[in-house]
């Protein structure tokens, strides 16, 4: 199990799903499939970068960067690695 | 030429696509004014059909009062047809800034500006008011005019589940390192015509030190006991700081709205917003209208107090014929089928039997929550309320769907 994966799943779910919503997982389409509209997706950048210690520029934070958990670690680590 | 083939080309291929996803919306029309009964045309070239409206933002029914048409007769006569002017330049009447001056009255408020709309106001009043430094936290169901005007606006954004104060509560203590915050959220929401709790979201931004700005445009003329608005109904009236609300659904119907509120942040509009800068100011007659329509709802409540009784007697009437309702006490009445066709084919065929109701699906309601919207007028009388139950009741007989669980209209409809 990827933790930095996990964690982020984990936020999602607490953060966007209902009750009553499907699960998720790494590659459910998040901003696409209509679970997290690109206004809420600020929370979510903010809790990665108190969480990891980074700064992820808002270019970088485009709704295609967002839009899976994979795709959202692999943003990460970008930005821990550097 | 520039708008060539292929252009014309791209446009029709999308309206096609809207067409064919069954999302193409197309307008009825109507050869009356608005009423609890009126005259449609529809489909286009059809004769003309006398229904029950049951789907109007016209609470108070005002839309057509004649003390209403009257007054703005006389103010067609005396203040002219337009002003040909924003409102700094030569568009302000001594009627404009009466008609500031009682609204806040109504409202309870500070100071109150003016707006060609409450898009209008809800367009321009974060811009005029909070910059990047700042962080504006939002409901998730807020109507699409907040958030239009939320991008307008350089500061931060983000926002809570639906009514989770919980949530709003994290939100709050997450943002404690910015220089202003701003809570908003609609008083009563449009879709489920259920009501922000107000008096808890006043609690938590005194705590945390925000403001808060609820758009009352479907509670300003009749919630609350003498109609003020989710504010009265709460008990927190000069403790929201900023009131959104339009003129144009229960307080006549016309066009118009306004922000209300801290007198500074009144000011702040009037300098900076640009909507209210840029763009015509109101119309005098349509000044005149509301003032006489605020006149007529500070003398009695008894247009509100009947719309509350229609109100129950229409949800208790749907509830016991086995319909599946939104919660609430609004005069907004949800009548839920969750699939998108079944809401439109219900539309069509209580259509068919003299009532106007609407479907509503996505994008406009979440996946999966398709309904018919019904909003309840104080221009109702029983017999119209007694004939669109007894209409509702045989289309819900057509379609099966009377006693049903949500799982069972789902398992036979489809989501």
């Amino acid at each position: 199990m990827d933790e930095l994966k996990e964690v982020i799943k984990n936020y999602v779910a607490s953060e966007y799903l209902e009750p009553d919503s499907d699960p998720i997982d790494y590659d459910t389409p998040l901003i696409s499939g209509g679970i997290v509209d690109s206004f809420s997706m600020v929370s979510l950048k903010r809790f990665l970068e108190n969480k990891y210690h980074i700064q992820i520029p808002d270019d970088k934070a485009t709704p295609e960067a967002f839009d899976s958990v994979n795709k959202i670690a692999e943003l990460v680590r970008e930005f821990t690695k550097a | 030429m520039a708008y060539s083939d292929e252009v014309r080309k791209l446009y029709q291929e999308q309206l096609q696509a809207l067409r064919e996803a069954g999302i193409l919306k197309e307008e009825r029309f109507i050869h009356s004014s608005q009423a609890a009964e009126i005259e449609v045309e529809f489909p286009a070239g059809a004769p003309l059909k006398k229904v029950i409206n049951m789907c109007a933002n016209n609470y108070l029914g005002l839309s057509n009062h004649p003390e209403v048409i009257k007054a703005a007769h006389e103010g067609l006569d005396r203040r002219g047809f337009g002003l040909s002017s924003v409102r700094f330049i030569c568009g302000t009447q001594d009627i404009h800034r009466q008609l500031e001056e009682k609204m806040t009255e109504f409202l309870g408020t500070e100071d109150t500006i003016l707006f060609p709309s409450c898009m209008d106001a809800n367009a321009g009043v974060f811009e005029a008011i909070l910059t990047k430094e700042d962080v504006i936290i939002s409901d998730r169901l807020v109507h699409a005019s907040l958030i239009d005007g939320i991008r307008l606006c350089s500061a931060l954004n983000d926002t809570y589940k639906h009514s989770d104060m919980e949530h709003l509560e994290q939100k709050l203590q997450m943002y404690q390192d910015r220089r202003l915050r701003l809570v908003v959220t609609d008083g009563v929401f449009s879709m489920d015509g259920d009501c922000a709790k107000l008096d808890k979201m006043v609690e938590l931004c005194e705590k945390y030190n925000a403001m808060l700005l609820v758009d009352d445009s479907h509670a300003t003329g009749f919630i609350g006991k003498t109609g003020r608005g989710t504010h009265e109904k709460f008990g927190v009236m000069g403790k929201v700081d900023i009131i959104t609300t339009t003129f144009g659904k229960a307080l006549g119907g016309a066009t118009g709205g306004c922000v209300s509120g801290r007198k500074e942040i009144v000011e702040m509009c009037r300098q900076k917003a640009r909507p209210y800068l840029f763009s015509n100011t109101v119309a005098p007659m349509i000044i005149a209208g509301v003032l006489r329509v605020l006149e007529i709802l500070s003398a009695t409540t008894e247009r509100r107090d009947k719309l509350e009784k229609n109100t129950d007697y229409w949800r208790k009437g749907l509830t016991e014929a086995g319909f599946i309702l939104k919660e609430g006490d609004t005069p907004i009445v949800p009548i839920m089928l969750y699939n998108a066709k079944l809401a439109q084919d219900f539309s069509v065929a209580l259509y068919d039997e003299g009532i106007y109701a609407i479907g509503f699906f996505f994008p406009v309601v979440p996946q999966g929550q398709a309904r018919i919207r019904t909003q309840i007028s104080a221009a109702h009388e029983l017999h119209h309320l007694d004939k669109a139950l007894e209409a509702f009741i045989k289309v819900g007989k057509k379609f099966d769907i009377l006693h049903k669980t949500k799982q069972e209209i789902i398992d036979r409809y489809g989501m």
